[in-house]
This record gives structure tokens, sequence and C-alpha cells, in this order.
């Protein structure tokens, strides 16, 4: 038996060390709290996913108020692997942010980096670990405002303009979800998520449990970027700072995906979200036009990074559709492709930072010759872009392999090839930056760069993860598998 | 059984060590040779172990549920490693003649790739399930993508999306789906003698998913996914001559008989009747590429299109179906492999010695190159199918193949095709060595180097062995068929 505190401190270590950082000036100084909060919020992570996956559940009520009176913390194990999956993540990144950083971001204003780094660490640790709708809602909004910031510090002037667009969709975005959360309070009295859903009327149509859900997915649909809410999130991730780019896609999104899923199985159930609504068809359709469209735009992307952003749209399209199959296979391939994508794009982010630390640019052209010049960083580049294509042994073969499997089960042969599609069409793009990197030569012949060992470290531990879980999936699969038995059988 | 492991590791290992050895040349090629013998008395050394029925397999890892990646020895992957992996060695021989005569750039990078390409065409060679032979499919692919590409020149780059769009494109598009689909009816893909798919699936089932496989397999180069082959000319010579000669698009051909003798099993293709059609796609592959071969005036594209054509023959007997044409096919990818290596290397031999890749500019050329030529009109005779020299044997096989199954019009069409062969191979040697050249051009050019006559003696020479002593691969065919 361990502590429950344990969730606590997960949450409060992060917000605690903001306002530290704040105080210290020194950039240095405010990574190495970082450093040492993120690593320690990942054991404790570890500690408590170990103990769901053989407990269960794992609750903490603040103040000793039993659950529907108090706010409470409940873990199981969804969002123990979310937690664990971000934390990690987080930790591998903040390793590299540190040169990328000190690069990208004058000293004297590192201190406040690392300051929005931790608060919005916090927030997206708030909302995977706690159980209350409305705690949700203000860790979504800590986490939101923060990463405004760290989009803002991006060298470029358009970073400006991408975080303020992020920040105007956001809003509503959080609008839409405070107002859902709202309807829900307003219909039960209560916001504790479990409580919620024991609550809400069973077997009779009713309307503000309908608009509610409209609502929250709407909303959450905006934070996750489904498509069409997209629009916020190329410019984002493109101009923001590399470790930012990296961080926001490997984490951010995942966890809105986490909102969603745990608004639809926990407090909604299944049959509320797929069989009175129609969500399968509409999940269904919206997410094969995510992979198909998102995947042909980033073909025609000039800047890599911009190319990278508009696939992480299409890989969210094929976790929306495994959600769509609207059955335990299809949300196994959901969770598991939100796992491995994270390790993926993660890793892809990471080589294009190193990219932008030596060669000063991401546009195509400027990759020119980028195989000879930094070996290792291109090296990593081209494994987690295969992974991203979906080549067997990869994380990203496994992940298609049961989205595919899902499919069959339904019987819906067409879905097999939009998967196939999206694959071709994410070989192109990937193969227009390889065939740069490799079979051109730069203008003038210049020496090799190699990106320092301190950026190249992280993106190889990612690259190697993306790997790992192609092979052995005892974890991915078995975790994914579990968690979509859980959330599955929260339904009435 | 570990030594399946290491048939793996060999290659695996020579590529590491090739690419970090780019200061020492010598030492580097000694390398590549002596692991290039070393893999083939390895995989001779299951053939005992092959002949008394064990089948000795490893176990690598389990990425999903009962979908192992697992390597098996069995009679077809041995035959085929067999013939891989001795044409390495001789393949090695002859790019070192060739590569450093020529001066190419790179050398470490291209012995390197060439390695991994080897050991991926192990791992289809002994795969034990579709999902071991679609991974090393793939990686196939992608390790011969630099090799395709290693010049880098615009045409390169061109047929490098070629090469890649195609293959990549049908085995995603066919060969996956048609794995998934197997592995969804049956719950298994494991190779199993008798096939697993019966009882299983309707006939009209087993038609579609056999063309899935049929075309997904896109190294087979059927008809009309073939383009990538003559595309993937652009790659130097000893590519061409091992990869897109033997190992790459035999890989293919050895895909499709593997799946139909251990997935479908040879009486359900024969009694469903579905396939028939896939008979008319590789006759008509067999013929219309020996015509546009005719026309090629290009000596590797002109070899390239004689390749997309005599893999049709194995295609055929794998759709046929019967214990003759099994036969046939098996003994058709080692033949074929022996006879065509020999002319790519002559091919690549000109192209070193004389600068010169067009059949119209090669009158005469056979004064000044007596040894080439002749090797190559022993590789022509071979690969078009006549006597004293090992094609004749596989053609024979597919002839008595069609012959049990009732189609007399294939014994036609293989003939038709024997007279094609003979029409766009033979004029070259005989052009070469009776025609009078412009002879103020020809002064300057000499023999080729010898590490490549060598290699091309070695294969023309085993070609004229492999017709009087053929017995060694019946006997590891017999195992199948009965």
């Amino acid at each position: 038996m361990i502590d429950s505190q344990l969730l606590l401190l997960q949450v409060t270590l992060p917000l605690i060390a903001a306002p530290i950082c704040l105080l210290i000036k020194s950039g240095r100084a405010c990574w190495a709290i970082a450093f040492i909060v993120t690593i320690s919020s990942f054991s404790l992570a570890a500690i408590v996913f170990s103990y769901v996956l053989t407990y269960g559940v794992l609750e903490y009520n603040f103040g000793g108020w039993v659950a529907p009176w108090g706010i409470s913390y409940r873990v199981d194990i969804v969002n123990g692997l979310i937690a664990l999956l971000v934390s990690a993540i987080t930790t591998i990144v903040l390793v590299f942010a540190r040169t990328s950083v000190s690069n990208e971001i004058k000293n004297k204003n590192q201190s406040i980096f690392y300051t929005a780094w931790l608060l919005c660490l916090a927030g997206l640790l708030g909302i995977t670990v706690t159980g209350d709708a409305f705690n949700l809602f203000v860790f979504l909004e800590i986490s939101s405002l923060a990463s405004y910031v760290l989009i803002a510090f991006g060298q470029d002037r358009r970073a400006l303009t991408a975080s303020y667009q992020y920040l105007v969709m956001g809003t509503i975005g959080a609008t839409f979800i405070l107002i859902g959360v709202g309807l829900l309070y307003a219909m039960t009295g209560t916001l504790n998520m479990v409580d919620i859903a024991a609550r809400l009327p069973q077997g009779v149509t009713n309307r503000t449990a309908q608009t509610a859900l409209a609502f929250l997915v709407v909303g959450v649909g905006l934070k996750l970027a489904l498509f069409p809410l997209h629009l916020w999130l190329p410019n984002a991730y493109t101009f923001a700072p590399s470790a930012v780019g990296a961080f926001l896609a490997a984490t951010a999104t995942k966890v809105a995906i986490y909102v969603l899923l745990r608004f639809l199985f926990t407090v909604f159930g299944f049959n509320f979200s797929f069989e009175e609504m129609p969500l399968d068809l509409i999940f269904v359709t919206l997410g094969i036009v995510a992979v198909i469209s998102a995947s042909a735009v980033a073909i025609f992307q000039d800047n890599v990074k911009r190319m990278f952003a508009y696939s992480s749209v299409a890989q969210i399209g094929y976790m929306i559709i495994g959600l769509g199959l609207s059955s335990k296979a299809g949300l196994t391939a959901s969770i598991l492709h939100l796992f491995n994508h994270a390790w993926i794009k993660g890793g892809i982010f990471l080589a294009l930072g190193c990219v932008a630390y030596k060669l000063g640019s991401v546009r195509l052209g400027a990759l020119a010759g980028a195989g000879y010049r930094m070996p290792w960083t291109m090296a990593a580049f081209l494994l987690a872009g295969l992974s991203l294509i979906g080549v067997p042994l990869t994380a990203g073969f496994i992940s298609k392999w049961y989205l595919f499997e899902a499919a069959i089960e339904k019987d819906w042969w067409l879905m097999l090839i939009v998967i196939v599609m999206g694959s071709l069409l994410s070989l192109i793009y990937v193969w227009r930056v390889i065939e740069m990197a490799y079979l051109r030569r730069p203008d003038h012949e210049e020496e090799k760069s190699e990106a320092p060992l301190s950026l190249l470290l992280p993106t190889w531990v990612l690259v190697f993860a993306s790997f790992y879980f192609g092979l052995d999936t005892r974890l991915s699969v078995g975790v994914a598998h579990k968690a979509a038995e859980t959330l599955i059988g929260y339904s009435p | 059984m570990i030594s399946l492991l290491f048939i793996l590791l060999v290659p695996l290992a020579t590529a590491l060590a090739v690419s970090r050895l780019t200061a020492w040349p010598n030492v580097r090629e000694a390398i590549s040779l002596l692991s290039g013998g070393f893999l083939f008395a390895l995989v001779l050394s299951l053939i005992p172990s092959v002949l008394d029925g064990s089948q000795p397999s490893y176990t690598i890892a389990e990425p999903i549920a009962g979908l192992p990646i697992q390597l098996r020895a069995e009679p077809l992957g041995v035959i085929f490693s067999a013939t891989a992996s001795f044409l390495w060695l001789v393949t090695t021989l002859y790019s070192i003649g060739y590569m450093r005569s020529h001066g190419a750039s790179n050398q470490s990078r291209f012995y390197a790739f060439f390695a991994v390409a080897i050991t991926s065409t192990m791992g289809v060679a002994f795969s034990a399930n579709l999902f071991t032979l679609f991974l090393f499919y793939e990686l196939l692919t992608f390790s011969t993508y630099p090799l395709v590409t290693h010049t880098g020149t615009v045409a390169a780059r061109k047929a490098g999306r070629t090469y890649l769009s195609i293959l990549l494109t049908t085995s995603m598009a066919f060969f996956l789906v048609a794995i998934v689909w197997t592995w969804n009816l049956s719950g298994t893909g494991d190779f199993k003698i008798g096939g697993i798919l019966e009882d299983n699936a309707t006939p009209f089932t087993i038609g579609l998913l056999y063309a899935l496989f049929v075309f997904g397999i896109g190294k087979a180069a059927l008809m009309p996914f073939h383009r990538w082959l003559p595309a993937a000319m652009v790659a130097p010579t000893p590519v061409s001559a091992l990869l897109h000669a033997v190992a790459v698009v035999k890989a293919g051909v050895f895909a499709i008989l593997k799946i139909t003798i251990y997935i479908f099993g040879l009486d359900l293709i024969g009694e469903t009747g579905m396939s028939t059609w896939l008979l008319w796609v590789a006759s008509a592959t067999i013929v219309i590429a020996s015509l546009i071969a005719l026309q090629q005036d290009n000596l590797k594209r002109r070899l390239a299109y004689s390749t997309v054509s005599q893999l049709s023959y194995i295609v055929m007997g794998a759709i046929l179906a019967n214990s003759n044409a099994i036969l046939g096919a098996t003994m058709h990818i080692t033949m074929h492999a022996v006879g065509k290596i020999t002319l790519f290397f002559c091919a690549g031999a000109i192209l070193v010695a004389s600068h010169k890749t067009r059949v119209s500019e090669m009158d005469g050329l056979g004064r000044r190159m007596p040894f080439t030529m002749a090797a190559f009109f022993v590789g022509a005779i071979s690969v078009a199918g006549l006597p004293p020299l090992g094609g004749f044997w596989g053609k024979w096989h597919l002839a008595l193949g069609s012959l049990d199954a009732g189609y007399s019009i294939l014994v036609a069409v293989l003939m038709v095709s024997t007279l094609l062969n003979i029409a766009y191979l033979i004029p070259i040697p005989l052009r070469a060595f009776f025609f009078k050249g412009p002879s103020q051009e020809y002064c300057g050019i000499k023999e080729a180097p010898v590490a490549c006559l060598l290699a091309m003696g070695i294969t023309a020479f085993c070609s004229l062995v492999l017709f009087f002593y053929p017995e060694p691969l019946y006997q590891l065919v017999i195992e199948i068929v009965n």
C-alpha cells in the first residue's frame, strides 16, 4: 500500500517550483530546478502507475473530505499511463531544452520560460490525475495559458501571432468545456466525475445531457486539434521554440485526448456517447478527413516543422478513427497509437530541433546535404520517420496493425484503404526530407557540423523508444488493452 | 537453433564493420569476402537437418501475440538462401574489380548497405511466418534504396522514387492487407505444409486473397507493377547483378512460392480454380516483357525486361501448383539467378572497360574482350533455357507442369518466350564477335579487371555444372512436393 498523497505531490511539486523559478534570475539554476522537479514527477508517476497496475485505483481526497463533497484525485490505469507518458517525455525533452533554449532564448528571459514550462507541466499532470470535472477545467486553463507563453517565446516574430491565434481558439475551447461542465453540474449537482456518471439519468432522452456532451466534445476537440478545429496547431508548433514544439506535440494533445476519453467513457458512458449520440459516425468521418487531408497538406509544406505539425493532425485522426470504431479493439488501438505516437513525434521534433540549432533553419532547402553534415541527427530523423510511416519493427507498425484488426473486426474494409493511404502519404512527406538530406548536395560544400551530445542524447532516447515499443509490446499493448477494458467497464 | 540467427548476424556484422573501415579498403574487402564464404558455409550446414525432415527454428522476438519474428529452415528457403549467399560471395569479388576501376564514391556505404540487403534476403528466405516475411521484405526495399540512388544524380533520385513508391505501395496496399486478412481468417500466419486456409474461406475469398498476395509482392514484378525494375538499373552494376537479378526479385517470387505452398497449399489453389486468370497475367508478362526487351538498346535495360519476363515463369509455376511446376519454379530461381548474374557481370565489365552501355555500339567488341563476350554467350544460352546449361531444367519442368495441369497453351508461351530470348540475347555476342566495329574507337580497350573476369567465369561455369548435376536441388524440392 502506498500513500495516496503521492498523487498530490505529482502536481504540487511543479506548481510550487514554478514561482521559485521566477525569483531566481539564472537560467541554468532554473533549468536545474525544473529538471529535479520533472524527474521526481516522473518517479512519482512510475510508482503510482505500478500501483494501479496491480490494485486498480488510487484515490486521494483533499482535506479528508470524501468524494462527492471534496475534491478528489483519482488514478486508474488509463490516467496512470498518461501521467507516466507525459512526465517521461517531459523529462527527456527537458534534457534537450537546456542547450536548445539557451541558444534560442535570452538569458534574462529563461527563468520566465522555465516558470511557464513548470506551470504547463503542472497543468497537464493536474488534468490527468484529477477526478473532478471543474478541477480539470482549472488545470486545463493553467496548462493552456502557460503554453501560450511558451509558444510566444519563439525566435520568429510570427510566434506572437501563432500564440495569439492559439489563445483565441484555446479560450473558445475552454469556454465550451466550462459550459459543458456547467450543464452537467446543473443537472446532477455534483462535479466529481464518477458521481456525475452515477447521477446522470439513464434510459431517457435528456436534452441537457446531449447538449453538455456536444459542448464538451467541441471544446476538447479544439484542444486536441481535431479536424477541422486544428487551425491553431501548425503555426503554434512551427514557430514555438524547438523544445516547446516537441513538448507540446508529445504531451498536450495526448492529454486532451485523455480528457475526451474520460468524458465519453467514464462520465457519459459508452452507450450514451456512441449509441444515443452519433459520435462514432462523426469521429470516423472527421478522422478519415483528418488523415487524408492533413497528410496531403503536409506534403506541400516547405517548412519541415510545419510539415510534421500537419502530420500530427493526421496522426490524431488515426486515434479518433480508433475511438469512432466504438469497440474495445478500436479503443485499444487508439490508446496504443496515442502512446506510440508520443515517442515518435517527440523524436522527430527533437531531431528537427537539432537541425534548427546547427543549421539555423528548418526550411526544406536548408536541409540539402544535411545527411552528411549531421549524420547522427538525420539518422535519428530517418528512423523516427520510418516509425511514423509504420514500417514493421517500429512502434508505428504495431499501432497500425491493431487499428487494422479493429477495422476488420467491424468489417470496415474501406478503413484499411484509408489507413494504407495515410501511410503512403506520410511516406511521401518523410521522403521529401530524406531525399533532400541525403541525395542533394548543398550549393557550397560545408563541413560536418553535428549537434552536441546534449541534444543528440535525448533525441536518440526517443528514437530508441519508438523502436523498442515496436519489438517489446508487453508494456504498451498490455496496458492499452487493460485501459480499454477499464474505460468500457465504466459503462453501466 | 542458433545458427539460424547467425545467418542474419553475419552479414549484419559485416555491414557494421565495413562502414567503419573506410580508410582500409583492403581490409574492408577481405572481411566482405570472408563473411560471404562463412555465410555460404552456414547455409550449407543446414542442409542435413532439412533433408532428415527436422526443421530447426529460432524465435527472435514476439511483438504481437501469436505473431513472433521467427526463423525456420525449410527446403525452399535453403535453396534460395544458398543461391543468394553463394552469389553474394561471387559478387563481392566482382565488386572489388568493378568499384575500384570505376572509381566509385562512397564505397564503404555501398558495401555496408549491400550487406544489410543480404541480411534481409536471408530473413526472407528463412521466415517462419507471414509477419516475419513481411518485415524482411520491407527491410529489403529500404536497404536497397540507397544502393539504387547511389550516384545521387537527378536520374538516380527519380528512379529511386519510382522504386520506393511502387514497391511500398503494392506491399502496403495489397500484401499487408492480405496478411491481416489471412490472420483474421485462420488465426495464424505460420507457414505450414498443406496451408492454413483450407476450411476457413470460400473459393471466392481464396481467389481474391491469392491475387492480393501475387500483386502485393511487387518484387515479383508481375505486370503492371514491374516498372520499378527497369528504373532500378541506374544503380551500379554489382547492385543490378546481385540484387535485381538475384536477391530482391527472387525474394519476390520466392515469397509467392512460399505463400502458395505453405499458406494456401497446392491442392487448394488447384481445386478452387479462382486463380486461373492470374496464369494469363503471368503469360502476358512473359511475352510482353520479352517484346519490350527486344526493343531496348541500353544493355542493362534489356536485361531488366528479360528479368521481368523470366520472373513470371516462376509466378506461373506457383499458380499451376502441381509438383512438376513447383519443381520447375524452384529450379528456375537458382538457374535463372546464375545465368542472369553472368549477363549483368558482363554488362558491367563492358561498361568499366569500354564505357559502352548501348547494344548498338558493341559491334566488334568481342575481339577486344573475348572472355567477357564468351561468358555472355554462355549466360545467354542458359537464360534462354537451352541445353547444355542449367537454365534448361527449370523450363523443362515448367513445361511438364503445364501439361500436367492441362494447359498445353502455356507450353507454347514458354516456347515463344524461348525464341524471343534468343532473339534479344544471342545477337549481342554474335555481333561482338563477327561484326566489325569502328576500329579507331576501339584502340585502348582492354579486357575487364581480373576480379571481374574471375567472377563471371565462376558463374558461367556454375551454369554448366548445374545442367549435369541438378541432383541436390531435386532432393531438396522433393521434400516439399511430396
